[in-house]
């Protein structure tokens, strides 16, 4: 059935084109839930045909047909090149230092890249019981390049994460290399608004807004007083031809889109 | 030995109150009739333990079996939360569980040491988080080596882990396919392991493909021969995710009444797994069943 196509991306196919351009061919990289699982079949399917992706499930060089439902998949397993105990994905991958590049998104993130998908309000106490780690903090602990994929405004985007489950680039006043975690932080956070890239002392900043979008709309929907990089640059989107792609052949019954 | 029973017979045997358990899985192999059987029969206080606590853990929580949960990532899988533990986890709370939380490398590192016959296991984790602030079990040690700082967690042993496979002998000798989860680590650490097959094979046909048994039978003190025993999980090889019902759930689920209601019908309403599976909306298992793609197998001669 011919139906219309809209030339104006939305908040998601925005993200999920804009990280995809993050992935080069051959990454290693460690596919999360949601939006990332996207963005990496995307990368996948247009500029990075070679991109290595290895999923929390165990599925290792996994080449799925249909866009996984969740991160455990079965068809993530079929025609993957190894399937393998999650003790070999936590130890002989990621604790060993194969991946390349981690993804990750929470309910809050401070301008460290701290992230939180534990709870909002006291940890004992809590507002809004979240579903907690998983893969997570080992993931920010360890993956060489870590993106951060969140859709911007003041109540995700905040001066104090509730509770940091995954560790950024400065916890508590300590820096990554004083705290022994051997990845190497958060490299950006791509939000709906632009992205933000992280200076020499690790903090975020914004560097990239997308074409409509100013400055001043990113900053009132930061939580912490958003510095902007001295050459703000305007973020890439998808074309009619990568919103085909996504809409008609990688998310057809719009799981994450 | 032969350990086949009924699902009724090896809960009773094996799942006492109070007890602490694991009925294992990652999104793959989750046995939803063990959690519904273990509900019928009433049991209280157990300690639920699991990396993923999904839809089943949920619902034995529902169903008053649980009092701690055990976990690092509790939710929905590609859908969203779990509501009775919500319901009894938040501020507004009137009754609450106790959760004992790590990430899933802590959580299968304390596994790994109960497997491993060890004490404790150590892991380059939690460095500046708040994980290990929440959680006195996760602790700080020194390499006698190169006096690296790293995390350690402390051995887990469960009282009782069930294991669903594609299929199992008498013995409990367990092949697994697919996504393999903690169940190995699982099992070992266990002082006692339920396997539960889709189908039983003779011991010949398992020995046959030894490199496939997950499992070993010794390690093994029941087997249930329980097809579709998963539903609305997966098995590879035998059938697809019921996505569908893991997306409608989030609306049975959000109310205590339909929450109930459907408890009533699907757990409480069917005598087993056999009565389950025929209250199922007709043509779904068809519609679920796996499109065949076999593999060559492999030369064992020598």
């Amino acid at each position: 059935m011919a139906t219309e196509l809209s030339a104006v991306p939305t908040a998601s196919e925005r993200m999920a084109y804009r990280a995809a351009q993050e992935l080069r061919d051959e990454d290693v990289v460690f596919v999360g839930i949601g939006l990332p699982n996207l963005a990496c079949n995307l990368a996948r399917a247009t500029h990075a045909p070679g991109l290595f992706m290895i999923y929390e499930s165990g599925a290792v060089g996994a080449i799925p047909e249909r866009l996984p439902v969740s991160i455990g998949d079965p068809s993530l397993v079929t025609d993957s090149l190894a399937v393998v105990g999650q003790a070999d994905i936590f130890q002989c991958m990621l604790q060993r230092g194969l991946i390349e590049v981690g993804f990750l998104g929470g309910a809050q993130v401070d301008r460290w890249g701290n992230i939180n998908t534990t709870v909002i309000g006291d940890y004992a106490n809590p507002k809004v019981r979240l579903p907690g780690s998983g893969g997570a903090c080992e993931i920010a602990v360890h993956a060489r390049r870590l993106l951060i994929v969140m859709r911007m405004s003041k109540r995700t985007f905040v001066e104090t994460c509730d509770f940091v489950t995954s560790p950024g680039h400065r916890v508590n006043g300590k820096r990554r290399a004083e705290l022994g975690m051997p990845g190497g932080g958060p490299t950006r956070i791509i939000t709906d608004l632009g992205v933000l890239d992280f200076d020499a002392t690790g903090e975020a900043v914004l560097a990239e807004v997308y074409p409509s979008v100013t400055p001043e709309q990113v900053r009132a929907a930061c939580g912490w007083p958003l510095r902007t990089a001295e050459a703000l640059r305007t973020a890439a989107e998808p074309d009619v031809s990568v919103l085909r792609l996504l809409r008609e052949k990688l998310d057809p019954q719009r799981l994450y889109l | 030995m032969n350990k086949l029973c009924s699902m009724k017979e090896a809960i009773a045997a094996s799942v006492t109150d109070g007890c602490s358990l694991v009925i294992d899985g990652f999104t793959h192999l989750i046995c939803f009739a063990a959690g519904h059987e273990i509900i019928r029969q009433g049991r209280r206080n157990l300690t639920a333990i699991r990396l993923t606590p999904d839809l089943v853990y949920d619902q034995l929580i529902e169903a008053g079996a649980v009092r701690k949960l055990v976990f690092s990532w509790a939710g929905n899988p590609g859908v969203g939360s779990l509501h009775a533990l919500r319901r009894r986890s938040e501020a507004s709370s009137p009754e609450r569980l106790e959760l004992e939380e790590y990430s899933h490398f802590g959580l299968l590192s304390r596994l790994l040491a109960g497997s491993a016959g060890l004490p404790f296991w150590p892991l380059n984790n939690y460095a500046g988080g708040d994980i290990a602030r929440v959680n006195p079990s996760i602790k700080t040690v020194t390499c006698p080596f190169t006096g690296q700082a790293l995390a350690a967690v402390p051995a887990l042993r469960p009282d009782v882990a069930i294991i669903h496979c594609q299929r199992a002998d008498a013995e409990g000798n367990a092949q697994v396919w697919g996504l393999l989860g903690s169940q190995k680590e699982v099992a070992f650490a266990a002082k006692k392991v339920v396997v539960v097959a889709e189908e039983i094979v003779s011991t010949e046909r398992i020995r046959k493909d030894p490199n496939r048994t997950l499992v070993p039978g010794i390690i093994v003190s029941h087997v249930v021969h329980e097809p579709w025993g998963c539903h609305p999980s997966f098995v590879q090889g035998f059938h697809d995710r019921d996505n569908d019902f893991y997306v409608k759930w989030e609306d049975i689920s959000r109310q205590p009444e339909t929450y109930r209601a459907w408890l009533e019908e699907f757990v409480y309403g069917v005598k087993d797994r056999q009565d389950y599976l025929a209250r199922l909306e007709t043509g779904l298992l068809d519609k679920l069943r796996a499109k065949a793609r076999v593999c060559e197998g492999v030369d064992y001669g020598y």
